[in-house]
């Protein structure tokens, strides 16, 4: 990758990070750590692999994320915002009555949303008939299916993934984002996930693992299961809860944080001001 | 407009209706796609899949993974068509059904089979009392109830009319008895009175009207004028009609091959209640118990849901 190219989409990841922060911390609580473990991702598919028309969110030619881990949608809304899909300062509606950008993603309501998701495990269905779909239609496009680590847990994401391993459905890239935490804690702590990209191996998948904070690695890990044909593909993300911000990185219960104390607000606010200063730079 | 086949005999198997009346659709439409869960052989589905084979994904022993697939597909411009036993549809997958499903307005037209005592030799775990009661309260859906293999046929059909949402349709696999001659047509949330009366309301739904018209013949034999209705849509249900055939009558019957809870019989009593229509309500069904292994004959009876039982039924309850 390009020196510039990279500093555009790093500027990109910090201009995500920073909306979605921002977003969470007007409404006064939110998913900040599955937020910010998958902003690198989405700076990558939003500033280089996705194919999508803002203009035009509905376009028959573009590519589909579905974000099964729907409660990052934050981190998605500030991706599509800045993308051009909606004016940034809508972001600011996030959970208020009436808005068009729910907690958890729903097409029907926010331009650039492919699939609704929240009740985890759903996502990886659905992701699986859109590549059926597109399939179907010989569509070239690819399917980006967006799942938790923590969210393995659900049964269904294995009943999808023994489906796409089955049906071959190389025109889907499962992205595992495996930030190693769940809301009660350390997922090995909770639910012991063992070798999550040997699993996939087993299941069929042709598997890769990328350092989630590392955005050339992710790019050419995309651009490598793009060209991989006849076979399930997967990307495990070794991924950081809270990740690009070490408040968020080092605070202990960073799933749902409440911004409710003077303290955190401030250094928030510094935080905020440092990743301003990134993508503005 | 529909007609009576007054010869009530045995139709085509519901499966082989539902199998061909797809195929018909997907000979006029590359949208429709049918799906099973590792029961095409028990659906007749295997059928399209040798006829219609791209139409056609088993998705192997994964309701929930159907549904959502079916969403997927939804998304992506197909009209999916899914198949599996009514409880693994309605109970299993019911929060698949719920987001990926009707949340989400996509269109998934389901087909459950083998409801209340049709699970037969399956038994009390493959049984569902309770189908109707969970997919009639998931907003906006669309919950059907054939009498016969002709209105099975049309509702299968008109699915594929009805846009985006859940239409879920309950069925036998095997054949039940004719109430329609061939080539009638219906309309969604509108019953169909067969018969007038003066004295009763029996409103039957399923394959549980064809009983509905026996109960009616025999309460004629000793003076008893009553008016059936077929409800074979329970939501949206025909309110219109019930409190137009409500007026003046000694008592109000519903029958159903269904829990008594949350079926036909709770939304007949929920409009009753609202619209203070005060008359004498019998409700037929399951009264509430879980399911059991035997033959569909040997459960009906077991139920108290063959004409006889239902006929001593209405006799006792409303003195007749």
């Amino acid at each position: 990758m390009k020196q510039e190219e990279l500093q555009k989409l790093q500027k990109l990841a910090a201009h995500i990070r920073f909306d979605a922060i921002q977003a969470i911390k007007n409404v006064g609580q939110g998913h900040i750590g599955g937020s910010l473990s998958i902003s690198d991702l989405l700076a990558v598919l939003y500033g280089k692999q996705m194919k999508f028309n803002a203009d035009d969110p509905n376009w028959e030619l573009r590519d589909r994320l579905v974000l099964s881990k729907g409660h990052a949608g934050p981190a998605l809304y500030s991706a599509l915002a800045i993308s051009g899909f909606f004016d940034e300062e809508k972001l600011s509606t996030l959970n208020k009555g009436g808005t068009s950008l729910p907690s958890h993603p729903d097409h029907l309501r926010t331009p650039g949303v492919d699939a609704t998701t929240g009740s985890l495990g759903q996502g990886t269905s659905q992701a699986a008939g859109i590549a059926t779909g597109l399939k179907l239609r010989e569509s070239k496009n690819f399917v980006y299916l967006i799942v938790g680590e923590g969210e393995l847990n659900e049964g269904q994401c294995w009943e999808a993934f023994q489906y796409i391993a089955s049906n071959k459905l190389d025109n889907l890239i499962v992205i595992i984002d495996d930030n190693k935490k769940q809301l009660d804690g350390w997922t090995d702590d909770v639910i012991k996930q063992w070798d999550i990209a040997s699993k996939m191996r087993s299941f069929g998948f042709n598997t890769i693992q990328v350092k989630g904070d590392n955005l050339e690695s992710i790019d050419d890990g995309i651009e490598y299961l793009k060209t991989t044909k006849d076979t399930a593909n997967c990307m495990v993300l070794d991924s950081v809860k809270g990740a690009g911000v070490p408040l968020f990185e080092n605070m202990e219960n960073n799933h749902s944080v409440k911004f409710n104390d003077d303290e955190l607000n401030s250094q928030t606010d510094e935080a905020l001001a440092k990743l301003q200063s990134i993508y503005e730079g | 407009m529909f007609k009576l086949d007054e010869r009530r005999e045995n139709g085509k198997e519901l499966r082989n209706v539902v199998v061909d009346s797809l195929m018909d659709l997907m000979n006029k439409n590359d949208k429709v796609i049918a799906l099973d869960a590792d029961l095409a052989g028990a659906s007749n589905f295997n059928r399209i899949k040798s006829a219609h084979g791209k139409s056609f994904i088993d998705v192997g022993i994964s309701e929930a993974n159907m549904i959502g697939v079916s969403a997927g597909l939804s998304l992506t411009g197909y009209t999916p068509y899914v198949h599996t036993f009514a409880p693994f549809v309605a109970r299993r997958a019911l929060d698949q059904v719920y987001m990926s499903g009707a949340y989400s307005k996509n269109t998934i037209n389901i087909y459950g089979s083998d409801p209340g005592f049709n699970a037969g030799f399956n038994g009390g775990t493959h049984t569902s009392y309770e189908d109707v009661a969970i997919m009639r309260s998931i907003p906006e859906t669309i919950v059907c109830d054939p009498a016969d293999a002709v209105q099975m046929e049309w509702i299968i059909k008109e699915f594929s009319n009805l846009g985006q949402g859940i239409h879920y349709v309950r069925g036998n696999r095997k054949s039940v008895r004719n109430v329609y001659a061939e080539n009638s047509s219906f309309e969604i949330g509108k019953g169909n009175l067969l018969y007038e009366g003066s004295d009763l309301l029996i409103i039957a739904t399923g394959q549980l009207v064809s009983e509905a018209i026996d109960v009616h013949d025999e309460l004629s034999k000793i003076g008893i004028s009553s008016d059936v209705v077929d409800m074979f849509t329970i939501k949206p249900l025909d309110t219109d009609l019930l409190l137009e055939r409500a007026k003046n009558k000694r008592g109000i019957v519903t029958i159903e091959n269904h829990n008594i809870i949350g079926g036909l019989g709770s939304a007949v009593s929920e409009v009753m209640a609202e619209k203070m229509v005060g008359v004498p309500l019998l409700r037929v069904g399951n009264e509430d118990y879980f399911g059991q292994v035997g033959t569909p004959d040997y459960l009906q009876q077991a139920y108290g849901l063959t004409s006889k039982q239902i006929l001593s039924k209405v006799k006792k309850h409303f003195s007749f």
